[in-house]
């Protein structure tokens, strides 16, 4: 049973990650939003502290855009799951005894 | 609302810094002492679900999307302390994979969506189940989580000088009570779909 709730929720996310998030808003978030009508979003125009290997969502190297974003959603959700699947073995473990 | 490198003075983002890794090792101590075996696919899911449905941004009005944040969700399912590390998982995968949310302000967006989002959310949920019914108390949680985070962001941003405390406070509150609609619609509809399928899965 948990096997198939794993399997189906997992499901749902990638499906929403790979064939959704290409088609989600492109448009500020609020934060952005404020920080544009308020004149502060230049501030943000620092280089970052740390580079991302997968940076605003899209898998460098991949022209097509929609493309580009399924194929981060599809790696981010995976990593994700499997880290949060992890974090709960370890944390588990205790209350396996 | 994920903050980025340059918005948080150095003295700000220090102390969220703190807070953040303090608030966390608590939470993690914690969920160690109550996580049960089967709440773990649950974590992997619930992370994954989050992720996804954070890259999901819906228009509101005036050129402005917003997206969920997953906090009450998160709490909802796994309780408030497993919920705070499930979206704090998301907050630092999404800074150092995806550059969303600078690093110095890691701290910052854990406090406002993980801490604020994720365990206030719970706070407020179980204030009102009893008298509004789960479904209700779901939504009026997850619409408050959004508001607050919001508006502890404007104090970040305002103590910090990039903006002043009068313009932001309206500015970030009043855009986030929209959003809020949406994070509350969302989660709402989530919830309201493990219970058809799944109740047991419910953090009691």
């Amino acid at each position: 049973m948990d096997k198939r709730m794993i399997l189906g929720g997992l499901l749902i996310a990638l499906s929403l990650a790979v064939f959704v998030s290409p088609f989600a808003s492109s448009w500020p978030d609020g934060l952005e939003k404020v920080a544009e009508d308020k004149d502060f979003i230049d501030l943000a125009e620092v280089q970052p502290l740390v580079s991302s290997p997968i940076p605003d969502y899209a898998w460098p190297g991949i022209k097509d855009e929609r493309l580009a974003t399924s194929v981060a959603g599809l790696v981010g959700t995976l990593i994700i799951c499997g880290l949060g699947l992890s974090l709960g073995y370890l944390l588990s473990a205790k209350n396996k005894r | 609302m994920h903050i980025p490198d340059g918005f948080l003075a150095p003295q700000v983002f220090g102390s969220l810094w703190a807070v953040g890794v303090g608030g966390l090792a608590l939470a993690l101590k914690k969920t160690k002492e109550i996580l049960k075996d089967k709440a773990v696919p649950l974590m992997g899911v619930t992370a994954a679900f989050i992720f996804a449905a954070q890259m999901l941004n819906f228009p509101i009005l005036g050129g402005t999307s917003g997206h969920l944040l997953g906090g009450v969700l998160a709490a909802v399912l796994l309780g408030p302390y497993a919920g705070t590390i499930v979206i704090s998982l998301v907050l630092i995968v999404q800074c150092l994979i995806f550059q969303d949310g600078g690093l110095t302000a890691l701290g910052a967006n854990i406090f406002n969506m993980a801490f604020l989002g994720a365990m206030g959310g719970y706070f407020i949920y179980r204030l009102f189940r009893k008298k509004t019914g789960l479904i209700i108390s779901v939504g009026l949680a997850s619409w408050f989580s959004v508001v607050v985070a919001s508006f502890a962001c404007a104090i970040e941003l305002a103590i910090s000088g990039t903006s002043a405390l009068s313009i932001v406070i309206p500015a970030m509150v009043g855009i986030h009570m929209l959003i809020g609609i949406g994070e509350a619609i969302i989660t709402c509809l989530v919830i309201n779909f493990v219970l058809r399928v799944r109740p047991d899965l419910i953090y009691k």
